[in-house]
């Protein structure tokens, strides 16, 4: 993470399978963003990746948490779980690829869209994963002069 | 096309969010996979989906949506509505199915989203 004195910091703890309330953090991350003025494109590209990344940590994971750092010149997003890792990143991130339940399809999720668009909707994107440990994922949107870092 | 213009032509029920009906809206979408609505809608877009759970509206809130048109005269619960109330969104409900909604509004002049794909 960036260790900028001036980075305005926010952690939303994340269950698994609670579909019901999937989607708060997101929610909430996206009302900061608006209310610090940030540019409503930037915002919703900001948003929907977040979500996207909620939404897996749901689905997927043992449970996790999201981190927003939002400084001048950008907004970082960490979406980490603990578990239990992707098998095959190259093949998780095609488009149409999932492992999703046919439980969640019937919610209207697990196209296997969802790492593929949060990739196309961030300026950098990032992915870690450990089979049977984590799973580690990296957004950063450029703000107005922003400049990544990829750290 | 106004939002209340919409509501008129396919005989649908406003529930909430009635404030935004003279807004203008270019472009519809319909689908049933938020998925897909998350990847493919990138304007200010009418939603209209027989998919009814709170997964709806906070697709609907992450990508801005203009308003959301329930088909098929669904029964929606509290937990839907009371979220679309806290996050200010227009929902409406029609009786008509998603292909006959869509084509009037397609007929009407309301365009479709272009997904850049043949």
């Amino acid at each position: 993470m960036d260790n900028n004195s001036s980075a305005i910091n926010y952690t939303f703890s994340i269950e698994k399978n609670d579909f019901s309330r999937a989607g708060q953090a997101s929610s909430k991350l996206k009302k900061i963003l608006m209310q610090l003025g940030i540019d409503s494109t930037i915002t919703r590209r900001a948003a929907i990746a977040t979500y996207e990344a909620e939404m897996n940590i749901v689905i997927h994971s043992e449970g996790g948490a999201i981190i927003m750092q939002v400084n001048p010149e950008l907004i970082a997003i960490y979406a980490e779980d603990r578990g239990p890792g992707i098998d095959d990143i190259e093949l998780a991130m095609h488009e149409g690829y999932s492992t999703a339940p046919d439980w969640i399809r019937e919610m209207g999720f697990g196209a296997g869209m969802g790492l593929s668009n949060m990739k196309r909707c961030s300026d950098y994107f990032n992915i870690d994963t450990k089979k049977g440990a984590y799973t580690k994922v990296t957004m950063k949107f450029l703000l107005q002069g922003g400049v990544v870092d990829k750290n | 096309m106004k939002l209340s213009k919409i509501a008129d032509i396919l005989g649908a029920e406003v529930l909430c969010g009635k404030d935004h009906l003279d807004n203008d809206v270019e472009y519809a979408f319909s689908s049933d996979l938020m998925s897909d609505v998350l990847t493919y809608v990138n304007k200010r877009t009418l939603l209209l989906t027989g998919l009814t759970n709170a997964q709806v509206i906070r697709t609907a809130e992450m990508i801005d949506i203009a308003g959301v048109l329930f088909v098929r005269n669904k029964k929606l619960g509290d937990d839907i509505l009371k979220l679309a109330t806290e996050d200010d969104i227009l929902v409406m409900r029609t009786c008509h199915t998603m292909y006959t909604a869509s084509g009037i509004l397609y007929c009407a002049g309301l365009k479709g989203l272009s997904i850049g794909r043949s």
